[in-house]
């Protein structure tokens, strides 16, 4: 087997001259800390999207957009296709956690500092795929043409309309008309499956290329050991193991998730029924929803929801820019501004959300 | 003779004109009144006179009559002599006997009423007299129903509106205002229990406790205006209106036949009057609880048809219930149960075909439409297994890819640890 193998390997490099990835494989190490774990994140957040683009794929063979045919071939989907509900439910699944890990990994390298030069493009990147990956969350939670998905999306797309001036032909624009109809559906449907893989991929081959080109990132307590006390372990096979090791747990918890709590379908959507009790967004927009809910109806002389949008959007765009932004450190302070700044945008998130479900 | 042709569309416009103008003239009339400052109200109010159960919101008040539309009398004046003056067309309090005409003035004319409800009935007194209230009321009579009874004099609503005492959920009560008086029944020889025997009915329960106001109230077996006990024939044809199926499959047997030579009373018979219950497959059958055994005994045919309708009854009766069942599980454990269900929507449907046809008292038919309950009933079943069965499948094939990935975790695990140790 091994022999074969080498032959192939071989019968490869004497075509294309494998010298540099053979060298990349050698050279790459990864420096070894006790905050090493937060280094899987990352990858763990791109073995979620291959899950995705494979499931995706799947469900591309028998999911039919349509206002008649969406919510009926997902039900075909889940019912007489084989393993169909395991495909379905894995993709839900696996969004969610997509979701959450791309998180973890934002607020760990956020907190390591590991954003600063020469890494910036590697941040705004990787922002700008947490933004893709929330937009690929918000399109395919209207695909199944359930109820709930039709009135979440009827109140997601609402909140674009506030924005002035272009805030309502933009809302149009993303509902294909004046209201969420099979428009939608169908504009929805092209989004997840076409425009957004096509951006995202782009994004993430920079991201991942980036990574490449300058390896992991050394945290300032690492870097400030003596040389002989860093520790480093080769990329190839050692992290890399590691890394299958994770995936092999993860995609193990993804099936138990899958099997055990499988994601409901729902009532078919009715636009013309009232909207069912119990309408919110997906737990990652909850904390977004909720401060939009809990705003004053007026805040100064703007509309507080119109408000909200703004500081959300400047917010986010300033989290963006942080590599940018100069914050000197205080010598006397124990925990450092930026620091300060994470935990506070964290304990917001997680209060927000937890408000979200409970009031 | 062409002449006159050429003058009847003339004559007829003239015609219909006047009757128009005149109706219309009298309605305006009466209106104008009306909208008049209304001294009987305000006198009677002053005076605390106003009639029992008095109130704003009666029908009457609502169309803008007074007093005077139903009493008569010059309303425009604040002089008693004037204004409830005979030559004003004052004409009091009616007798009790007088009471049907008094209403039927407006309501047995269709000239009047269509202003109001175009498609108004108004036969209300024509049937009233024909009724056993009417009747009696006829030969003076003063303690049977007259319109008031079950109106009200002065706070009379429309049928449908749930203040009614008409209407359907009020039914029952106003009819045991007198019919449930022990004392007022014992006169005509009537039973006073029927609200208490209705209320523990299939028909009482969903009108009463369910408020399903398309459950039938006394009036709907019995008529409204033209009440009267059904008649030993007729009352198949009461239960009939709404069980059509059971009415004609019954009328087509020579059951029907046999229970008219016996004077028996038709559905009442087997189901009861005022207290019937819920039907069920018991009724049928030669068991304890079976209606069949009162008359048919071991050894003759009927005896044998009840016995075997009730086999087939019970076969698909309890599969369905199995299905049920199942069904409930597989709804428990979160399969796919959409499919099963239509299924037994379907056995469900033919169970109470079945149970329907019970009433032709015919083995082959009844048998027939069993069968094909039975068949859909037992695929639902096997399906509602399979998909249980799958349930634990699913459940296995998880531990086992466990197993897997953990028989992998751990090598790898090892693997990693032996390449640190060769590397260190």
């Amino acid at each position: 087997m091994k022999r074969i193998g080498n032959k192939i390997i071989d019968w490869i490099d004497e075509r294309y001259d494998l010298t540099p990835v053979r060298k990349l494989l050698k050279h790459k190490k990864v420096p070894s800390h006790k905050y090493s774990a937060w280094y899987y994140m990352g990858g763990v957040t791109l073995f979620l999207f291959l899950v995705q683009l494979f499931t995706g794929i799947l469900l591309l063979l028998y999911y039919r957009p349509g206002e008649e045919s969406a919510y009926e071939s997902v039900r075909f989907i889940v019912t007489e296709v084989k393993f169909g509900w395991l495909i379905r439910n894995v993709h839900s699944w696996s969004a969610n956690l997509l979701v959450f890990f791309a998180f973890l990994h934002m607020f760990s390298v956020f907190f390591s500092k590991a954003y600063k030069k020469p890494r910036e493009l590697t941040w705004v990147t990787g922002f700008i795929i947490l933004v893709f990956t929330l937009a690929f969350g918000f399109s395919g939670y209207l695909l199944p043409w359930n109820e709930l998905s039709f009135f979440a999306t009827k109140v997601g797309t609402d909140i674009v309309g506030v924005i002035p001036i272009i805030g309502e032909p933009l809302r149009n624009i993303l509902r294909g008309g004046e209201d969420v109809t099979g428009a939608t559906l169908s504009r929805f449907f092209g989004i997840h499956v076409a425009i957004l893989p096509a951006i995202f991929t782009m994004f993430l081959s920079l991201h991942l290329l980036f990574i490449q080109r300058q390896g992991m990132h050394d945290p300032e307590h690492f870097k400030n050991l003596p040389e002989e006390k860093k520790k480093y372990i080769p990329f190839f096979p050692d992290f890399a193991l590691k890394d299958f090791l994770l995936w092999l747990v993860v995609f193990n918890i993804l099936i138990f998730l899958a099997l055990y709590f499988p994601w409901e379908l729902g009532n078919k959507a009715d636009p013309f029924a009232s909207a069912p009790k119990g309408i919110r967004p997906e737990w990652y927009f909850m904390f977004m929803f909720q401060t939009l809910k809990l705003l004053p109806a007026h805040i100064l002389f703007i509309e507080g929801e119109l408000f909200g949008v703004l500081v959300f959007g400047v917010a986010g765009f300033i989290w963006m820019m942080i590599p940018y932004i100069k914050i000197k450190n205080k010598s006397d302070w124990k925990v450092q501004p930026l620091t300060v700044i994470g935990i506070v945008v964290v304990a917001f998130i997680v209060i927000m959300t937890i408000l979200g479900y409970i009031l | 003779m062409r002449k006159s042709f050429f003058y009847l569309p003339i004559y007829a416009l003239a015609l219909f004109l006047t009757i128009g103008f005149y109706d219309g003239a009298e309605q305006k009339n009466k209106t104008a009144q009306n909208s008049k400052e209304d001294h009987c109200v305000s006198c009677h109010k002053e005076n605390d006179m106003m009639p029992k159960g008095f109130s704003e919101n009666d029908v009457h008040r609502h169309a803008e009559l007074s007093c005077s539309g139903c009493h008569g009398g010059d309303p425009s004046s604040d002089d008693e002599s004037i204004a409830m003056s005979p030559s004003k067309g004052y004409r009091g309090v009616p007798k009790k006997k007088d009471i049907p005409q008094f209403c039927g003035k407006c309501h047995s004319n269709i000239n009047i009423m269509r202003v109001y409800q175009p498609r108004i009935a108004t036969d209300q007194v024509s049937q009233f007299y024909t009724s056993m209230h009417g009747k009696k009321l006829l030969q003076g009579d003063v303690n049977v129903a007259d319109c008031t009874s079950c109106h009200t004099a002065h706070n009379i609503l429309p049928a449908k509106d749930p203040r009614s005492t008409v209407y359907a959920l009020n039914v029952p009560p106003t009819c045991n205002k007198c019919h449930g008086d022990k004392e007022l029944m014992k006169k005509y020889n009537l039973p006073s229990n029927q609200l208490e025997e209705y209320s523990k009915s299939v028909h009482g329960n969903e009108l009463l406790n369910k408020k399903d106001i398309g459950a039938p109230a006394c009036n709907d077996c019995h008529g409204n205006h033209g009440a009267m006990p059904p008649g030993l024939t007729s009352v198949s044809y009461v239960c009939g209106m709404c069980h059509i199926n059971n009415l004609q499959y019954f009328n087509a047997t020579k059951m029907a036949r046999a229970f008219e030579k016996q004077d028996f009373h038709g559905c009442e018979q087997c189901h009861g009057n005022h207290g019937v219950q819920k039907p069920s497959d018991n009724m049928v059958g030669v068991g304890k609880e079976s209606i069949c055994v009162d008359c048919h005994n071991e050894g003759d045919k009927g005896y044998a048809t009840a016995k075997s309708i009730k086999i087939s009854l019970d076969k698909l009766s309890d599969l369905y219930n199995l299905a049920e069942t199942k069904l409930n599980e597989v709804h428990q454990k979160g399969m796919n149960e959409v499919e099963i269900s239509f299924l037994l929507q379907d056995a469900k449907q033919d169970l109470i075909q079945s149970r329907t046809l019970v009433h032709t008292f015919d083995t082959v038919k009844v048998n027939s439409k069993t069968k094909d309950g039975v068949a859909i009933a037992s695929n639902a079943l096997a399906m509602a297994e399979k998909q249980i069965n799958d349930y634990y499948t699913r459940r296995n094939g998880f531990l086992a890819a466990t197993l897997a990935f953990l028989l992998l975790v751990v090598a790898l695990y090892f693997k990693i640890k032996d390449i640190g140790k060769k590397n260190s």
